[in-house]
């Protein structure tokens, strides 16, 4: 598989950011989604044992918004390029978790409620990949142009440079 | 801690989370040309097992806010670990799609055990 494109919803911005602007750019966008995952984590505490609500909350949302964002930004007309640095890398990446999720299945493991634990961890992963897929969709479904017109749509598509979820612009 | 300074400093750790993820995220791919989606998954399983650190050492809530939920949990990511596989089985190339979701549950649930124990014994 050495030689298959690298990503997953690559695409190079029209106009690439500088290094300072994409790296800003991640940093507030990082900054606005951590605070509103914090802040439910804070305000929804779950018990031991409990399901963990405000995680799989802002995953599932972050997913639909990362599914709905990637396929958009690669529509004309172009975007600002830091765009998907502040929505995909910065906004999606701080309101969702991978972390957090693994301490939690570790912990309703520790609580003694493993089956809860393996149904939070195929939940998040299925319901996860369905939000992607829903968000993908829902672009779509408003674009002028047409279907295929997503660059990871198919098998058929074509090695790009950049990174639609990384910033973009950077050197591979 | 007063409440601004709390949440000022879960924003500024949220920031710099985000920042590590790409500038490693970056750093892997440039070495790791393959299909599979390996920067994620050095991201992921770090800070899975960076957070298991963090709860072993038995932090104060408010520290466990800033350092564990705000700056580990900013730098880890399950949106983009999503994305890949829905971009990777879309693309089909599904066996890389199935391990990039059981090998990062797998290697991320050890990490987080790993680093909770160590974390526990200092």
């Amino acid at each position: 598989m050495a030689d298959l494109p690298p990503t997953v919803a690559d695409s190079p911005p029209t106009v690439a950011a500088s290094r300072g602007q994409t790296l800003l750019a991640v940093f507030a966008g990082g900054a606005l989604g951590t605070l509103v995952r914090a802040a439910l984590t804070r305000g929804l505490p779950h018990d031991p044992g409990a399901w963990p609500w405000s995680t799989f909350a802002v995953n599932l949302l972050g997913a639909f918004l990362l599914g709905w964002w990637a396929t958009r930004l690669l529509r004309p007309p172009a975007a600002d390029p830091r765009a998907r640095p502040f929505l995909a890398t910065g906004v999606c990446g701080g309101l969702t978790t991978f972390s957090t999720l693994q301490l939690e299945l570790v912990d309703l493991l520790r609580d003694g409620a493993p089956g809860l634990a393996v149904a939070y961890a195929t939940a998040s992963v299925v319901l996860g990949l369905a939000a992607v897929l829903a968000g993908r969709a829902a672009a779509r479904r408003g674009a002028d142009a047409p279907e295929d017109d997503e660059r990871d749509g198919g098998p058929g598509a074509a090695p790009r440079g950049g990174g639609v979820l990384r910033g973009g612009g950077a050197p591979r | 801690m007063s409440d601004v300074l709390l949440w000022a400093g879960v924003v500024l750790a949220g920031g710099c989370g985000a920042v590590l993820r790409f500038l490693v995220d970056e750093a892997v791919r440039a070495r790791a040309r393959g299909a599979f989606p390996a920067g994620i998954l050095v991201v992921n399983v770090s800070g899975a097992l960076v957070l298991g650190l963090l709860s072993g050492l038995a932090l104060g809530d408010d520290a466990y806010l800033v350092v564990g939920i705000a700056l580990v949990g900013a730098y880890t990511t399950f949106s983009t670990w999503m994305l890949d596989t829905v971009a990777a089985a879309s693309r089909g190339l599904l066996a890389v799609a199935a391990l990039n979701v059981g090998l990062s549950l797998a290697l991320g649930l050890a990490a987080a055990v790993v680093g909770r124990a160590v974390g526990a014994a200092l």
